[in-house]
C-alpha cells in the first residue's frame, strides 16, 4: 500500500505534500513516515492518508478565459509590460509628463 | 570499577554491538522504508553507546573512544545475543530486536529511578528514543508471531540474552573490522 505524507513545518502553517511510503498497514506507514520525514526536527506535525483516500482532480472548465475569476484577479503582468516599454521609448510615452 | 559503572558498561556495549549489527541491514532491509527505519534505529543504538560511554569514561578517567574501541576483544561485556551477525535472515533480526528491546526497556527503567540525577536524566533520553525502537519492534512482532520461522529464532536466540562474557568467533571478526580505524591511525576519534 502506497500512503501519502504531508508535513507542516511550523505550528500554524499549512500542510505541504513531503513525498510517499509503502507500508504493508497503518501502523507501519506511521512508522515509516514518523522516520522519513520527522526526525530531524523538519516537521511539527504529519498527515498519512492512504493514496486512495487523497481524490484528484484535475479538469477545470475554463473555456471562455473568465480569469477575473481567478485569484490572481486580471492578469497585469501583460499590461505592465507594455507601460514599461511604452516608458522606456521616451516623452511621447507614459513618463512625458515628468520632463 | 564500581557495580554501575559496569552495569553502564554493559548497557553502552551492548548498544554499540547491536547498532553495528543492525547497521548491516543498510541498503539491504526488505523494503526501502524499512531501510531507512532500521538504519535510525542502528544510529540511535550507536548514540545511545557513545553516551552511556562518555558517562562511564568520566568515572574511569578515560574517553568514550577507548572504553568503546581500545578495548581487547575480551573486555567488552555485550550480551551474546547482539553479537551475532544474522543478515541476511530477517526473521531472526526482528526476533533479536523484539527480544532486545523487551529486555532493555526494564534495565533502562531500573536507570531512571538511580538516585543519581544525571544519570537518571540521560536514561529518561535514552528512553524517550527507546519508545520508538518499541513501537518498531512491536509491530513486526504482531506481523511475525505466527510465522514459524520467527517463532523458531525466537526461541533458539532468547537464551542467550543473558549470557555475558563469551564471545563467539563472529564478534571477533566484527571487533577487527570495528577498531581496524582506530588502530591504523593513532588517536582516530568516531
Amino acid at each position: 500500500m502506497i500512503y501519502e505524507v504531508f508535513r507542516q513545518e511550523r505550528k500554524g502553517q499549512a500542510f505541504a505534500h513531503a513525498g510517499s511510503v509503502e507500508a504493508p498497514n497503518e501502523e507501519f506507514a506511521e512508522a515509516y513516515a514518523r522516520e522519513q520525514y520527522g526526525r530531524r526536527g523538519e516537521s511539527t506535525a504529519l498527515w498519512v492518508a492512504p493514496r486512495d483516500a487523497v481524490h484528484e482532480i484535475d479538469d477545470f472548465a475554463d473555456e471562455l478565459r473568465k480569469n477575473y475569476h481567478r485569484v490572481d484577479g486580471y492578469p497585469l503582468k501583460e499590461k505592465l509590460g507594455k507601460a514599461r516599454e511604452l516608458a522606456a521609448k521616451g516623452p511621447r510615452g507614459l513618463s512625458a509628463g515628468a520632463g | 570499577m564500581t557495580d554501575q559503572v559496569q552495569k553502564i558498561l554493559e548497557i553502552a556495549d551492548d548498544e554499540l554491538i547491536l547498532g553495528w549489527r543492525n547497521s548491516e541491514w543498510t541498503g539491504i532491509a526488505p523494503l526501502l522504508e524499512e531501510d531507512v527505519a532500521f538504519s535510525s534505529i542502528a544510529q540511535n543504538e550507536i548514540g545511545h553507546a557513545r553516551a552511556l560511554y562518555e558517562r562511564a569514561a568520566q568515572e574511569l578517567g578515560t574517553t568514550a573512544d577507548e572504553l568503546a574501541f581500545d578495548r581487547s576483544p575480551e573486555e567488552y561485556r555485550c550480551s551474546r545475543l547482539v553479537q551475532l551477525r544474522l543478515v541476511p535472515d530477517w526473521a531472526a533480526t526482528i526476533a533479536r530486536h523484539y527480544l532486545y528491546e523487551t529486555a532493555d526497556e526494564e534495565r533502562i527503567g531500573v536507570l531512571k529511578q538511580s538516585e543519581d540525577a544525571e544519570l537518571a536524566g540521560l536514561a529518561a533520553k535514552i528512553d524517550r528514543e527507546e519508545a520508538y525502537h518499541r513501537m518498531h519492534a512491536q509491530m513486526w512482532f504482531e506481523r511475525l508471531h505466527d510465522e514459524p520461522r520467527f517463532k523458531a529464532a525466537l526461541d533458539e536466540l532468547q537464551p542467550l540474552l543473558d549470557v555475558r562474557g563469551e564471545h563467539t568467533p563472529e564478534f571477533a571478526t566484527l571487533w577487527e573490522e570495528m577498531t581496524s580505524v582506530r588502530r591504523s591511525l593513532a588517536g582516530a576519534t568516531w
